[in-house]
């Protein structure tokens, strides 16, 4: 990337900064947490958790009302599966940390459970499709792998509305399960999420939020660990067109000892209003001896008006860790790679679509299942032919 | 033969203070067979003048032209340059993150040839190019030039440089940074290029060390953004003994 890009690395030492974070995270991670609506005011965008996000587009979602519709739920995977619909209180692995997690969990009902049995190793993914069918509605899903499982869920949201929900990942020990959230609803869709996941001793979670789609998309993300071993591999793909708000937040609470994180965030931007923001919140406990964890939030811009905001937070309490860092870039496109493509006689569009590709290419190994990755290349080159596009009737324009 | 023209080039950049004029009227003839080398101090406008005919959009064209056997080559895009028949081996090759060597080889020899090379071959030649280049066929799986070392960039220019086989290249510097095996190696594959009869080969450098392994055909002299005299071999080796001392005084007192 280009030399306009910032870099902050940090190595193995006991600090606490992140810019424009003044609230510490162990304050933070103790901030009220409930069921109970009541127990949060409606945000005005002046709160911490709030400041970046267009609050005035999402009263809807705000609103401790019943929903107007409710989500289409369609659930399929391989033999042994199990899905269930159970009572939204059964887990309390989730706890709403903010008011449009609360509305979603009360006005959701039940929840759709799917557990993957002890012990069992699915070889295909297990689907579950949340379609907003255009009007406000909530949904509340719960993923549950049985001690020693290994599996994949795929949980697409698609659709036209106003979305709120609340996602539960419970990983037994020693299991493996890869979760990958799909958030592409159509161009006017909002959908607000919060995901809590509890990884098991020994057991290894892949969370995997893509964002292709939407209006307004927010995923909050929480882990903690239910025990010593435990190992959460983060990853985040967002690539936000003209208009389009995209926003992840993450917290990981190390508290547990021996415990991995790695979090890898990538997003593009292009086009006038696209908008981005990544906050990573990491805390290492006291008690969390032997952590090792690593952040690192990248953005792309692809065009001008476009904006990414990262902000990456680690908290260490203790010395007696492996290793803990966090860094975050956010570059514009780079021009002289391009020049530099074109040179060898790649066309324009080509030589850009190769830029951008190469910048996803390493988290899109990492989410290891083909279909999804397929379709993310599928979605990017759209998203670039648009863009394209774009440039050049702009271009035509100016031309004029 | 191809032959590339460059009459009267004049090319300023844009800083804070407004343009500033680097190439001040450059007169150039590269025909297919001949290997030109132009030798200039730092600073004298060598990169300016191969970018411009490359097409590095930093680079403003304010009056000259730039042919390729008579099609006017500064209307080209960048691509289309390359296309028609023009290398340049830069003096700071680029990094592209998370893009193979070998996808972006094959993306470019496609380009280039309009159609897709036969799988089979193509696989061979990419191998054979690289090992020529004294570089380790794991170079393939790589991004571009991404961690490689100075010398090893290098060496990836001219790897590139026999796949796609221009009719015309222009080595920025190429022998810059390389220790003396790899020196030799880079020049092999010049001289390997060159050798195929109807190429034209400019080599820009301000030492006269790679002259020992390419015998060029003409030598020009370039001090503040134009060509201050040309010649034969014979004048790389009065630089060799001289210096540049003698034209950065005559171009002082111009
Ligand atoms: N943006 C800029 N602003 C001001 N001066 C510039 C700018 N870009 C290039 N120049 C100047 O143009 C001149 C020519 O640069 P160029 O890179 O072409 O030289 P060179 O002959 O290739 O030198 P070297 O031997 O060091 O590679 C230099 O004096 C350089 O400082
Ligand atoms: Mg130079």
């Amino acid at each position: 990337m280009s030399a306009a890009e910032t870099l902050v690395a940090t190595g193995n030492r006991a600090h606490s900064h992140g810019p424009g974070s003044p609230v510490p995270l162990q304050a933070r991670s103790e901030r009220p947490r409930s069921y109970d609506v009541a127990d949060f005011a409606v945000p005005n965008g002046r709160e911490e958790e709030w400041r970046f996000t267009p609050v005035k587009q999402l009263k809807a979602l705000f609103d401790d009302a019943a929903g107007t519709e409710t989500p289409k739920i369609d659930a399929s995977g391989p033999e042994g599966v199990v899905f269930e619909t159970v009572a939204a209180d059964s887990l309390k692995v989730g706890k709403p940390q903010d008011r449009s997690a609360a509305v979603a969990w009360n006005h959701a009902g039940e929840a759709f459970a799917v557990r993957i049995p002890v012990e069992a190793e699915l070889t295909e993914p297990v689907h579950v499709n949340v379609a907003s069918l255009g009007a406000r509605g909530f949904s509340h899903l719960i993923v549950e792998a049985g001690r020693h499982s290994r599996a994949i869920v795929i949980i697409d949201h698609t659709g036209a509305g106003e979305l709120g929900t609340n996602v539960e990942i419970v990983t037994g020990d020693g299991s493996e399960l890869r979760v990958v959230s799909i958030q592409q609803g159509d161009h006017e869709s909002i959908h607000l999420a919060q995901h809590d996941a509890l990884v098991g001793r020994d057991a290894k979670l892949h969370h995997v939020v893509v964002t292709l789609g939407g209006k307004i998309v927010r995923v909050a993300t929480n882990v903690r660990y239910a025990g010593p071993g435990g190992d959460a591999e983060l990853l985040g793909v967002y690539f936000a067109e003209g208009g389009q708000h995209h926003e992840n937040r993450l917290f990981v609470d190390h508290e547990a000892t021996n415990c991995k994180s790695n979090v890898l965030y990538k997003g593009a931007l292009a086009g006038d209003h696209a908008r981005s923001v990544w906050i990573g919140d990491v805390l290492i406990r006291a008690a969390a001896e032997g952590t090792d964890t690593f952040e690192l939030n990248r953005n792309l811009v692809l065009t001008d008006g476009a904006r990414a905001d990262s902000v990456p937070n680690l908290e260490i309490e203790t010395g007696e860790i492996e290793g803990a860092g966090h860094a975050s870039a956010t570059g514009r496109f780079d021009d002289e790679q391009l020049f530099y493509l074109q040179a060898r006689g790649i066309p324009e569009d080509a030589a850009r679509r190769l830029v951008v590709s190469g910048f996803f290419n390493d988290i899109i190994g990492k989410i290891g299942v083909p279909e999804v990755t397929e379709h993310l290349h599928d979605v990017i080159e759209q998203k670039l032919a648009r863009a394209a596009e774009l440039s050049a009737s702009a271009k035509a324009v100016v031309g004029q | 033969m191809a032959t590339l023209e460059i009459r009267d080039l004049h090319v300023s950049v844009d800083t804070e203070n407004g343009p500033k004029e680097i190439l001040r009227g450059v007169d150039l003839t590269i025909a297919g067979g001949q290997t030109h080398a132009i030798m200039g101090p730092n600073g004298s406008g060598k990169s300016t003048l191969a970018y411009s005919i490359a097409g590095h959009p930093k680079y403003n064209i304010t009056s000259g032209t730039v042919t390729l056997d008579g099609e006017d080559v500064l209307d080209m895009a960048v691509d289309e340059r390359a296309r028609a028949g023009l290398f340049l081996a830069m003096q700071y090759p680029v990094e592209v993150p998370g893009v193979s060597v070998a996808n972006f080889l094959r993306t470019a020899k496609t380009a280039i040839d309009g159609e897709a090379p036969k799988l089979r071959t193509w696989v061979k030649d990419v191998n054979k190019a690289l090992s020529d280049l004294d570089m380790d066929p794991t170079f393939g799986q790589r991004n571009v030039n991404e961690g490689f070392s100075g010398g090893e960039k290098k060496r990836h220019e001219i790897v590139q440089l026999e796949l796609l086989n221009p009719k015309i290249a222009i080595l920025d510097e190429t022998d810059s940074g390389l220790d003396i095996d790899a020196l030799k190696i880079v020049s092999e594959g010049v001289n390997r290029f060159a050798s195929q009869g109807d190429k034209g080969v400019l080599l820009i450098t301000h030492y006269t060390r790679i002259l020992r392994y390419i015998k060029p055909d003409f030598v020009h002299v370039f001090v503040d953004g134009r060509v201050a005299e040309e010649g034969g071999p014979e004048l790389a080796e009065e630089l060799e003994a001289n210096g540049y001392e003698r034209f950065l005084k005559a171009s002082t007192k111009a």
